[in-house]
């Protein structure tokens, strides 16, 4: 199973999680059928509940996740201004990690666990994040394009039918428009500089537009947990419109930068109002999903190890608590 | 590890208007709540004060019970000053 930033997909040959059940409370249906939010005390099919724990836990972790290429990058940003930018990006994934943990939450289930299911490969992460950042530009491709695609996938959440993933959604789309802005900003700079900046620029797209076009899951004929998702209020677009959109918004962003996306047959089609452009090798991505992408193996190593050198602070910070609770005439919680 | 409690963050955005609910996170004490919901809810300033109340603490009304529970104020839509005709042409009331 896959959760690609806010979208959820089945790889080929995994069983799709949820059978569509008909034993739907009709107070939920009522929701439904009039837009309506539906809230965590809500009564609520096992099978949406079950689905919004994985897309919500998998989105969060694929915000922590998020957090390793471009920490890479940080003791090596050109300028303090950029360093200072990228750390509040960065900071800023994180954040988005913690709303979304506590939207999972509210669902009845327990932060710890998820991150358990993280740690123990239970639960994936979006498939872009395996991919290495290898020079600066690389962060400039990353807001623009990732956190482009992430956009286009995230916003229409912010209409999504509980009201918690929803809330959360709007505060994650916000932040993401200066997370997009200045990874466009970075590609600017370097195309405008010299030569040298100009290629490691056009190298890092070279790179970035497949895999970002692959965030949007696979072609809508192959996408079997699309339906019920649509049903349920919890999708609103098919992953070939919300890729279309994406194109069609990124290809005159390119010409302002200077730069040339990897695709030859791209071009306007007067007749459909949307850019055409080549098939996206969906194999790809499903080797990345199954671990076999670039860098699965030191992305989940390296989130384990931070969760276990971190381990001693929690413990403090529980002693911490103990030992001011015990105090005369504390009064805490 | 024992885990830390959940507290329910809101934010008065400026003076003058109430604490709203934003959302929630964990955090072993009161204190480390304060700073974890500055850290977390108000990174762009959105806020000029912040309440963080254990969420183990909340008495909620039902969902299931919401209908009765509300029920009776649905009946008395003279409570709302639209309810009045107003003879033509009396102004300020």
């Amino acid at each position: 199973m896959a959760q690609v930033y806010g979208n959820d997909f089945t790889a080929p040959g995994e069983t799709p999680a949820r059978p569509a059940t008909s034993d739907e409370p009709e107070t939920f249906r009522a929701l439904l059928e009039g837009e309506g939010r539906v809230e965590p005390r809500d009564d609520l099919p096992d099978a949406y509940r079950r689905t919004l724990v994985r897309q919500i836990a998998q989105h969060a972790h694929s915000e922590i996740i998020g957090m390793q290429p471009e920490g890479n990058w940080i003791s090596r940003a050109p300028s303090l201004r950029r360093k200072a930018i990228l750390m509040a990006k960065v900071q800023d994934e994180a954040g988005h990690g913690l709303y979304l943990y506590a939207a999972a939450e509210t669902l009845g289930v327990d932060r710890a666990d998820l991150l358990d299911q993280l740690h123990s490969g239970r639960q994936k992460y979006s498939s872009i994040f395996n991919y290495p950042t290898l020079t600066w530009a690389d962060m400039g491709a990353i807001g623009w394009l990732v956190d482009g695609a992430a956009i286009v996938n995230q916003v229409p959440l912010c209409r999504c039918s509980y009201g918690p993933y929803a809330r959360a959604m709007i505060r994650v789309c916000k932040e993401e428009s200066f997370h997009q802005r200045q990874g466009f900003e970075i590609l600017h700079t370097l195309s405008h500089g010299t030569p040298a900046q100009k290629a490691m620029a056009q190298d890092a797209v070279d790179r970035y537009w497949w895999p970002s076009l692959m965030m949007f899951g696979p072609p809508d004929d192959d996408s079997p947990n699309s339906a019920q998702s649509m049903a349920w209020g919890i999708k609103r677009f098919s992953n070939d419109d919300l890729r279309q959109r994406f194109v069609d918004m990124a290809v005159p962003q390119a010409e302002a930068l200077g730069l040339t996306l990897p695709d030859p047959e791209i071009r306007w089609n007067e007749d459909r109002g949307h850019h055409d452009f080549g098939e996206v090798d969906f194999t790809e991505l499903f080797e990345v999903i199954k671990g076999n992408g670039p860098c699965n193996a030191e992305r989940m190593a390296h989130r384990v190890r931070a969760h276990e050198d971190g381990a001693w602070v929690r413990e403090a910070a529980n002693a911490y608590a103990d030992k001011q609770a015990a105090r005369p005439g504390a009064d805490v919680a | 590890m024992r885990d830390w409690p959940l507290w329910e963050v809101f934010v008065r955005s400026r003076r003058g208007l109430s604490h709203v609910h934003v959302g929630s996170l964990h955090a072993p004490d009161a204190e480390m709540a304060l700073r974890n919901a500055r850290d977390l809810y108000t990174r762009r300033q959105e806020g000029v004060s912040l309440w963080v109340v254990p969420a183990a603490e909340i008495v909620a009304s039902s969902p299931d019970e919401a209908d009765a529970f509300f029920d009776p104020a649905a009946d008395k839509i003279y409570r709302h000053p639209t309810f009045y005709d107003v003879p033509e042409g009396v102004e300020h009331l």
